[in-house]
């Protein structure tokens, strides 16, 4: 009778950069994947995206930014999150968007476990998100174990 | 996501565990993180939403529920962030339950409808929880009324719950609602559509939303015509994107309260909706119990086979799932 219950994935750009498509692009794919994703839309501030994991209890977040602005807001969600008890102990956190080089490092330091750049394939994000769902699964050790990883960088 | 080991505990006669007593009383003493979590729980049909529904379940029937229905793109996100302002306004809590379809392909889903009520996440005394229909018909998802009650245990004094898109035959919320308000606009045949529609007819407040357009007067005609005069179902006007109506559209949900009040009526929908909610849950348990173990779950695939092959007709097929033969 139950069947395998489908991960639930918040899918967010905070920020002021209305450039949604590539959120869309990555909502949708998760959807084909069999996951139940929650869009809400552009120019979200850390507070509301932080609030509707919280209030959807996600498994998964996914940010999304063209700006150039993750340096500044992606430590605010972090922090908005934490507050509210969701960390990337158990939920999945992924960025996606046009992220240096440089900025990477500090990133994957706040928790976000992999970032996808222009040119990564949904395919790669699907396979990101469901490995990730099932080491958790698998006895939730798999998460912390996972070497380094290069970001993720197609051309 | 792992499956919980073990079958599923018989209620009321399993131990409570501590985990779930720990999850309700943080529940109960206003932890939202603990609200969100119950839900998930009751949404997946997992022993701990069961094991937390029995506990809360004294604690609901407090919560005015109102369901909010009607076709895609009516309005029906914008309608419910705008009645949630005004309950708020009126000094009530707000739970909202937005319901989504899955893909009946790959079974996910694009829960949208927070887009609509992003104003809403900077108020804790309102909680939004986007559901998916896994697969149910009738316009809701399959757990909503458990997570309705769960809402309603936490306190909210007003639930809200907005539908899937409906078409003709969406009208499963109104078996769960205090309230129904059907929404419909302007043009597109609406009337003589929702005339057709089961929807009208479980409508107890009917809202034109899009008031704005075109074809509103007529409209309103054409509802007035078809709504029995004895039921005095009200028509109010909106135009959500703008707010107006709403302050008309709650003053009618709470005369529609207070008439199920005052008329008895509230008792008589109360037995017939728990009388249903046991049926449901029961017929559940009695599949859990055919085919929720490997071993029922392998009778049902030979079975299955048999029907596909022309061996076993379904009738034959289906008795000898509930009979134990194979």
């Amino acid at each position: 009778m139950t069947t395998e219950t489908p991960l639930r994935v918040l899918i967010a750009k905070p920020g002021l950069d209305g450039h949604e498509r590539g959120a869309k692009v990555v909502a949708r794919a998760l959807r084909d994947a069999g996951m139940e994703v929650i869009y809400t839309g552009i120019r979200q501030t850390p507070e509301m995206i932080a609030e509707a994991a919280l209030q959807e209890d996600v498994d998964v977040v996914g940010l999304s930014i063209l700006s150039g602005a993750h340096a500044e807001l992606f430590p605010r969600v972090v922090e908005s999150l934490g507050e509210r008890g969701v960390t990337p102990d158990d939920v999945l956190f992924f960025a996606g968007g046009i992220i240096p080089d440089e900025d990477i490092p500090a990133l994957k330091e706040l928790g976000f476990r992999e970032i996808f750049r222009p040119g990564a394939s949904t395919r790669d994000i699907i396979a990101y998100v469901q490995a990730w769902a099932a080491g958790r699964s698998a006895g939730g050790e798999a998460a912390g174990s996972e070497p380094g990883g290069e970001s993720k960088n197609a051309s | 996501m792992t499956a919980p080991s073990g079958p599923p505990p018989d209620f009321p006669n399993a131990p409570p565990s501590p985990d779930v007593d720990d999850l309700v009383g943080r529940l109960l003493a206003g932890d939202r993180r603990a609200l969100s979590r119950a839900i998930t729980h009751v949404e997946n049909g997992r022993p701990e939403g069961r094991l937390a529904l029995a506990q809360l379940y004294a604690r609901t029937g407090r919560a005015h529920v109102t369901g909010i229905t009607g076709g895609s793109g009516a309005g029906k996100s914008t309608l419910t962030y705008r009645l949630a302002l005004e309950q708020r306004r009126r000094g009530r809590s707000v739970g909202i339950v937005a319901v989504d379809p899955s893909s009946p392909f790959s079974h996910g889903a694009i829960l949208g409808d927070r887009i609509r009520m992003q104003e809403l996440t900077s108020d804790r005394d309102i909680f939004v929880r986007s559901m998916a229909t896994r697969g149910e018909l009738g316009g809701l998802a399959p757990m909503t009324d458990d997570v309705v009650a769960v809402l309603d245990a936490f306190g909210k004094d007003v639930v809200l719950v907005e539908t899937v898109g409906a078409g003709q035959d969406e009208v499963e919320v109104a078996s769960m609602a205090d309230t129904t308000a059907v929404v419909v606009t302007p043009g597109g045949g609406d009337g003589v559509q929702a005339m057709k529609a089961g929807i009208l007819e479980v409508a107890d407040v009917l809202v034109i939303n899009k008031a704005d357009l075109p074809g509103a007067d007529a409209l309103a005609q054409q509802l007035q015509a078809v709504t029995p005069r004895d039921t005095h179902v009200p028509i109010v006007r909106t135009v959500a994107t703008k707010g107006e109506g709403i302050g008309e559209l709650a003053d009618a949900i709470d005369a529609h309260r207070e008439q199920l009040e005052t008329s008895g009526d509230r008792e008589r929908v109360a037995l017939e909706r728990a009388r249903r909610r046991v049926l449901a849950r029961a017929r559940q348990r009695l599949l859990e119990r055919l085919i929720g173990g490997p071993d029922g779950a392998l009778r049902l695939d030979r079975l299955a086979a048999s029907v596909a092959a022309r061996e076993l007709d379904p009738y034959t097929a289906a008795q000898r799932l509930v009979d134990g033969g194979s």
